[in-house]
């Protein structure tokens, strides 16, 4: 589904990623690991599209096309969901409204017809009601005062609402209670089937006790230096990564 | 010609000034171009104006005379030669596009984006024939508004021309007119009250709740916008009103200076909604042509609990000057100023409010949301005055300033006057840009670039949109998007 090969990329002209190559297939959930400033974060945007995060040499293939030649909007047309970090405010715009505006503008972009809202509504309802999510988050502005655990769900909502099929999950678990933590990675286990694929980005083991990956990958300074089964992950709990990148 | 005869006489035995002058021209729809008395004099014949009215006009524009245009907004434009314009010309006629064929397909666009039904487009464009469909119902809007007029009558409401207020309303007219804005207010209004060709008139009679939103019927008749407009609307005690004027859909129009003045009176506790759309043409992105718009508007509350609102949604014209005001002297009375400016490319909008606190318990709401993008420049200018009698008054006002790119200006002036011990005034501003992290975050849950800066915009833009009508609140919020076009990237 993804082909990451040899990918370098820059950020305000310092190079962050040096040559990442990984291979994801369809049904498979990946995890990334690393310390602080390993590249993680800029890999997921990356991949998504942002601005300012200039891809040097490398090729991505998404479904056998090239996804650097896509805009942003674009890529999220065709499947690709980034779970941010830092969900970012938007003042004074409801997340129902939000959601609806991104759900109509994506099966826009892939020809389907756009729903109304009384459709909406009854689809975000039977999601929020999964997820075990207050209606009430429906009508607050987007992630305007929401505690950090509700951002996390916020994201983990929209996701459920627009099914990806590349679920790029940046650091879902920080800033996250065990409870909170179980309800994201509720979300995320829902929607995984064999046509699916997550890469899950983390710094910690634990989120990894609920998404169990099938793949583990650690990330040190912009390239992949160590893969394994989720047994890595424990591995990395116990002994650090100043060890592994020590050894 | 019988009309014309008399008025040539008329004109006439006012003005002997008229034997060396154009009056073999009389018969003409347009008067000579420039500005004297003898223009004044022959808008007035033309108009079969009383001559009490004719005075009035005389005195404004003697005034006028001795007045230099101001020059303390944060705008900027060439000098205008006030002897270059045509202060008067009958409806054009002449040269209408035959169908929407040939009209503009850029303005057609826009009518498309706003979601405009066709049959209004024609209306809108000026298509020759257009308003003759409306009329025999074919057209919804319009043969809603006929009905409308009726229910209007049947509840005493008085809604027409301010010429045929003039002529069939004369006490109510010569009792109000300049009591709000008077001719020497400021050097527009002056001129203004000199040339006056068109406009509205409404007087809600005691105790009438206005069976409609005059909004629906103003939408068709905006259609026709004068150069210079009055307005004169006066709600009786207990009595209430919701008008909106202007259109989302842009005007193109041949004349660059606009001069309104808008009068609103409100007695004891009545209540005046004035929302207003202007969408008027904002001139290319190197700034050449559009609109200057310097417009009057102030409400005066004059009876006790009287409210007025003032709700503008400002996108278009090269040049914004407009204060809308209120004056709130009777007890308990309130006003508001709920403002969005617009200003994208090379467009200028110094814009705000006046709030002057008489009455004691007297209470205002600001809020004004200006947004620039490209190289625009946005200022707000607010006045809050607390009178020496204005006991316990109140002021709350909240100023923010959205920045898109990095080549535009917003600029915040309040003056803030209080004589009041006991009043109460709040200020707060604030001024942000659109992140490219909110861009971001929008364009990867699937809207494109536009998409995401017309809902972030919106966000930003929520509270005033509420206040408008419920069928323009719509339109607007497309209106906001369409207006940023081109802004980012």
């Amino acid at each position: 589904m993804l082909e990451i090969k040899d990918l370098h990329a820059t950020v305000g002209g310092k190079e962050i990623l040096k040559g990442i190559t990984l291979s994801i297939k369809a049904g498979e959930i990946h995890a990334v690991m690393g310390p602080n400033g390993a590249g993680k974060s800029t890999l997921s945007y990356v991949l998504a599209g942002r601005d300012g995060y200039e891809v040097t040499s490398g090729e991505v293939l998404y479904k056998g096309e090239n996804l650097l030649d896509l805009s942003p909007d674009e890529r999220a047309a065709k499947g690709i969901f980034l779970a941010f970090q830092y969900p970012v405010e938007i003042p004074g715009v409801p997340s129902a409204t939000f959601l609806k505006t991104a759900y109509n503008a994506q099966r826009k972009a892939r020809g389907e017809p756009e729903v109304d809202a009384m459709e909406f509504l009854k689809l975000i309802r039977e999601k929020t009601k999964e997820l075990g999510i207050k209606d009430d988050m429906l009508k607050r502005a987007v992630n305007v005062g929401f505690s950090g655990g509700e951002k996390k769900r916020n994201e983990v909502l929209q996701m459920s609402l627009l099914e990806p099929d590349m679920m790029l999950l940046d650091e879902t678990d920080s800033g996250l209670d065990i409870d909170a933590l179980k309800i994201a990675a509720d979300g995320v286990n829902r929607l995984r089937s064999p046509e699916r694929a997550a890469l899950v980005i983390t710094h910690y083991q634990r989120l990894l006790d609920y998404i169990v990956p099938d793949f583990v990958h650690v990330l040190a300074d912009g390239k992949i230096v160590k893969s394994g089964d989720k047994s890595l992950a424990l591995e990395l709990e116990e002994k650090g990564y100043a060890a592994l990148s020590a050894a | 010609m019988v009309v014309a005869r008399e008025t040539v006489e008329q004109v006439a035995s006012v003005s002997d000034k008229y034997k060396y002058g154009f009056i073999s021209d009389i018969e003409a729809d347009t008067a000579p171009i420039g500005l004297s008395e003898d223009i004044v004099r022959f808008i007035s014949a033309k108009k079969e104006e009383p001559e009490w009215l004719l005075e009035w006009r005389l005195k404004a524009y003697r005034h006028w005379l001795t007045m230099v245009e101001p020059d303390w907004a944060q705008v900027h434009y060439p000098k205008i030669d006030f002897q270059d314009i045509y202060y008067y010309s009958a409806p054009k006629t002449k040269d209408k596009p035959k169908s929407l064929d040939e009209v503009d397909p850029e303005l057609l666009e826009v009518y498309k984006k706003l979601g405009i039904p066709l049959k209004e487009q024609e209306v809108l464009a000026g298509v020759e024939g257009a308003h003759n469909v409306a009329v025999d119902a074919v057209f919804d809007s319009v043969s809603v508004a006929t009905t409308f007029k009726a229910r209007l009558e049947k509840e005493g409401v008085i809604f027409c021309p301010i010429s045929e207020a003039v002529r069939d309303h004369p006490e109510l007219v010569q009792k109000y007119i300049g009591s709000v804005v008077p001719y020497t207010d400021n050097y527009y209004a002056a001129l203004n009250s000199a040339v006056f060709t068109d406009g509205s008139f409404c007087y809600i009679p005691k105790g009438v709740r206005c069976p409609m939103e005059l909004s629906t019927y103003f939408r068709i008749n905006a259609a026709q916008t004068g150069q210079f407009e009055r307005t004169l609307i006066i709600a009786d005690d207990e009595s209430y009103v919701s008008y909106l004027e202007g259109c989302t859909a842009p005007m193109r129009d041949e004349n660059q200076l606009h001069a309104a003045v808008v009068e609103l009176v409100i007695m004891k506790d009545a209540e005046i909604k004035y929302s207003t759309v202007q969408n008027w043409y904002p001139g290319d992105e190197n700034g050449v042509g559009g609109i200057y718009n310097f417009v009057t508007k102030r409400a005066a509350c004059r009876g006790e609990n009287a409210k007025v609102s003032w709700t503008q949604v400002e996108t278009g014209s090269a040049i914004t000057w407009k204060y809308p005001s209120c004056i709130l002297q009777g007890d308990n009375s309130v006003g508001e100023f709920y403002s969005i400016a617009i200003t994208n490319n090379m467009q200028q909008a110094d814009t705000g409010t006046k709030m002057i606190h008489l009455g004691k318990n007297t209470s205002s709401t600001i809020i004004s949301k200006g947004i620039s993008a490209g190289k625009a420049q946005n200022t707000y200018r607010g006045l809050v005055r607390m009178g020496r009698k204005a006991e316990n008054a109140r002021n709350h006002t909240v100023c923010d300033s959205l920045l898109i790119g990095d080549k535009c200006g917003a600029h915040t002036v309040p003056y803030i006057e209080n004589q009041s011990r006991t009043a109460t005034i709040e200020h707060e501003a604030t001024t942000s840009k659109v992140s490219e992290e909110q861009l971001f975050y929008c364009q990867q849950r699937g809207l494109s670039e536009e998409e995401s800066m017309a809902l972030i915009v919106n966000g930003f833009c929520k509270e005033v949109l509420q206040k408008l009508p419920m069928e323009f609140a719509v339109e607007a919020q497309k209106l906001v998007g369409i207006s940023l076009e081109g802004s980012v990237g």
